[in-house]
């Protein structure tokens, strides 16, 4: 039996900074997790995955990731997930970057 | 120092026109990321986890004092006032943008530097001994030879879609410190029965999925041969190397499933039908590039005042203790300046560090600075009249850490706080061991000792060959450390071995502490370094304190 099929959010690189974005359900790219769409349907979230991989010009290496609803959106589930929604441990650059989160 | 001839110039030139051209195309959408990537990877470009990453060549690790200031011009222009130098003696800036890489890459070439295969299935940049030119027990400057092999591989014809990548390492002394044999190909220059110099060649070793140790596949070579027996190597590796499985595409695999011999056979084969056409032209460039690499005009001076600093300050004494290695030339030393300041990030340097030792190096060492695979910066003649003064304004910086070979003089990988191929973090865990065996004051008592870590098996922090391996994996979503025990880089390489079960992020320095202070309790002398004790022990010791709930359990 094919495994059944957990909520996702489609999320990639910006095409000429590199940070992390994610698909919003407006079609807009944000750089905020929690402004994703969650995606609680496969069909769906594979239609949404196409539509970022034909954003060639904007977005590179879009997939689907992991996530749960939490109390302001949808939050990362893998630690890996978690370090993208805020950058590197060992300073603070990135989007935890003041003004830049 | 090495200086680019006019075709050297109008080469980097033509190719940094083509990159800026096809990364218009790749902003207008022209190019897709699938036709984009495999040219901005020939450029050492990287897409990692939170921005790109540009990795810059620092040809066999040697830089001149203007090349460093450009690199911390190019850190504070276009990335973040920093830059992370590599095991293999790269530097990598992880914050460009896309569209500024054109720029910084004609900012590279102004200083005769490049990112050209610094990644991709090509031969990469070519590593060698660091401290080169400088070492008491040099044969010979491995430079030359590095740099002869860097001309002869940067885009070569035939070797631009390798199997895979592909990275040879020399060394010119017996002591190995280029880790020739983690190489595709390893070379080391040694003297034959006659008293002439010519080269060792080992091949098949790697660290990575499937650590091997190199194997000598010709034991001595003509300087002359080099050439062509290199092209002979790397050309029947292209034809028998396995393109089906990436994991099994490295030379090492190679030579594993054919056997030494059949593989050898192979080359010497095609190393006859290439010698007959090589036409020899190596000879007269290795003659010019040997010109550039004449040893500085040494000063021949007493030592004023070094012994006396030594005995009155007893910071100076102890940096000299750890950070210098003994020169070829009477009254110098090569100095080793530590980029691992406690709870500093291995390998990192800000701009005004670089600028601080460009210039120190300009007023104390010739000019010339050298990358060590261990993350260090080394400035190799230093007077021993000037060491004093030289400390003293390497702390300006927070550069005058006296730990190199000590317990935090740790080499790490950029791991996932950078890189996408990483399955946990190598940096934090680095800083935590640092700054916790500082906290207990154990560094000097614990003496000699390497520790390295990798985020992943990829193992660009080396983690087999060091006497503490640590490599960082994802278990079911949480990251988990193994440890390995007894690895060696040296010439007499050996990988380490596993130990059991890894441990949660959080348990990973304990760990290490419970080892650490087992080896204390049960060395017979000072004098009995960690490696040693684990050779004269085994591990069932070392184990035991790694793991005191299954010790217990056993015993019981």
């Amino acid at each position: 039996m094919a495994r059944a099929f957990t909520p996702k959010v489609v999320t990639a690189n910006a095409l000429v900074e590199g940070d992390v974005v994610y698909l919003t359900a407006d079609d807009r790219w944000t750089r905020d997790h929690a402004e994703a769409e969650f995606l609680e349907d496969e069909a769906h979230a594979q239609l949404r995955l196409l539509k970022a991989d034909h954003q060639r010009d904007r977005v590179v290496g879009a997939y689907l990731a992991e996530a749960r609803m939490g109390v302001t959106g949808p939050e990362p589930i893998h630690f890996r997930e978690v370090f993208r929604t805020r950058g590197p441990s060992n300073y603070p650059h990135g989007k935890q970057e003041a003004g830049n989160v | 120092m090495y200086n680019y001839t006019d075709f050297d110039t109008a080469y980097v030139a033509s190719r940094n026109a083509q990159f800026r051209a096809q990364v218009e195309r790749r902003i207008s959408g022209a190019l897709t990321e699938d036709e984009f990537r495999p040219l901005r990877l020939m450029n050492g470009l990287y897409l990692q986890l939170h921005a790109y990453m540009l990795r810059v060549a620092i040809p066999y690790g040697t830089l001149r004092s203007d090349q460093m200031r450009q690199l911390a011009m190019i850190a504070d222009r276009w990335d973040k006032g920093y830059g992370h130098f590599t095991t293999r003696q790269n530097i990598q800036y992880n914050w460009p943008k896309l569209s500024d890489v054109p720029d910084i890459l004609e900012a590279l070439a102004a200083v005769q530097m490049h990112s050209i295969q610094t990644s991709g299935n090509t031969i990469r940049n070519v590593t060698a001994d660091h401290f080169a030119g400088a070492a008491a027990d040099e044969i010979e400057d491995p430079r030359p030879t590095a740099e002869l092999i860097r001309q002869w591989s940067t885009d070569h014809p035939e070797f631009q879609f390798l199997p895979r990548k592909f990275k040879i390492g020399v060394s010119g002394a017996p002591h190995d410190r280029a880790v020739t044999k983690s190489h595709d190909i390893g070379i080391r220059i040694v003297r034959g029965g006659g008293g002439q110099t010519g080269y060792e060649i080992l091949v098949g070793g790697g660290l990575g999925r499937t650590p091997m140790v190199g194997q000598v596949i010709r034991p001595f070579l003509k300087k002359a041969d080099l050439l062509p027996y290199l092209e002979a190597i790397v050309s029947t590796y292209n034809l028998m190397g396995r393109r089906d499985n990436k994991f099994k595409a490295r030379i090492k695999i190679t030579v594993f499933e054919n056997g030494m011999e059949k593989f050898r056979d192979a080359v010497d084969a095609r190393f006859e039908q290439i010698k007959r056409e090589w036409t020899g032209v190596d000879a007269d460039l290795i003659a010019h590039i040997e010109q550039s690499f004449t040893p500085p005009a040494f000063r021949n001076a007493p030592e004023d005042g070094y012994e006396t600093a030594r005995k009155a300050d007893p910071v100076f004494r102890s940096w000299t203790d750890t950070n210098l290695t003994g020169h070829r030339q009477p009254g110098y030393a090569i100095v080793t300046v530590s980029l691992k300041a406690h709870g500093a990030t291995p390998g990192d340097a800000t701009s005004a560090q670089m600028r601080l030792l460009a210039d120190l190096a300009d007023r104390y060492g010739h000019g010339e600075l050298r990358i060590s695979h261990e993350q260090n910066v080394v400035l190799p003649h230093v007077h021993k009249s000037d060491l004093w003064a030289l400390h003293a304004a390497l702390k300006a910086q927070g550069l005058a850490t006296a730990n190199i070979g000590l317990t935090s003089d740790i080499i790490a990988c950029p791991g996932m706080d950078y890189c996408t191929l990483a399955t946990a973090r190598s940096i934090p865990v680095a800083q935590e061991i640092a700054t916790h065996f500082q906290a207990l004051g154990l560094e000097e008592e614990i003496g000699a000792l390497k520790i390295k870590i990798s985020g992943c098996i990829n193992a660009c922090g080396h983690h087999h060959v060091g006497h503490i391996g640590i490599l960082g994996l994802d278990r079911a979503g949480v990251e988990n450390y193994q440890i390995t025990l007894g690895g060696d880089h040296r010439e007499n390489m050996t990988l380490g071995e596993r130990t059991g079960p890894g441990f949660a992020y959080d348990e990973i320095v304990p760990a290490i502490e419970r080892l650490l202070r087992a080896y204390l309790a049960l060395r017979d002398s000072r004098e009995e370094t960690f490696l040693d004790a684990y050779r004269r022990l085994g591990d069932a010791p070392f184990k035991a304190a790694l793991y005191p709930a299954e010790a217990a359990r056993d015993a019981a």
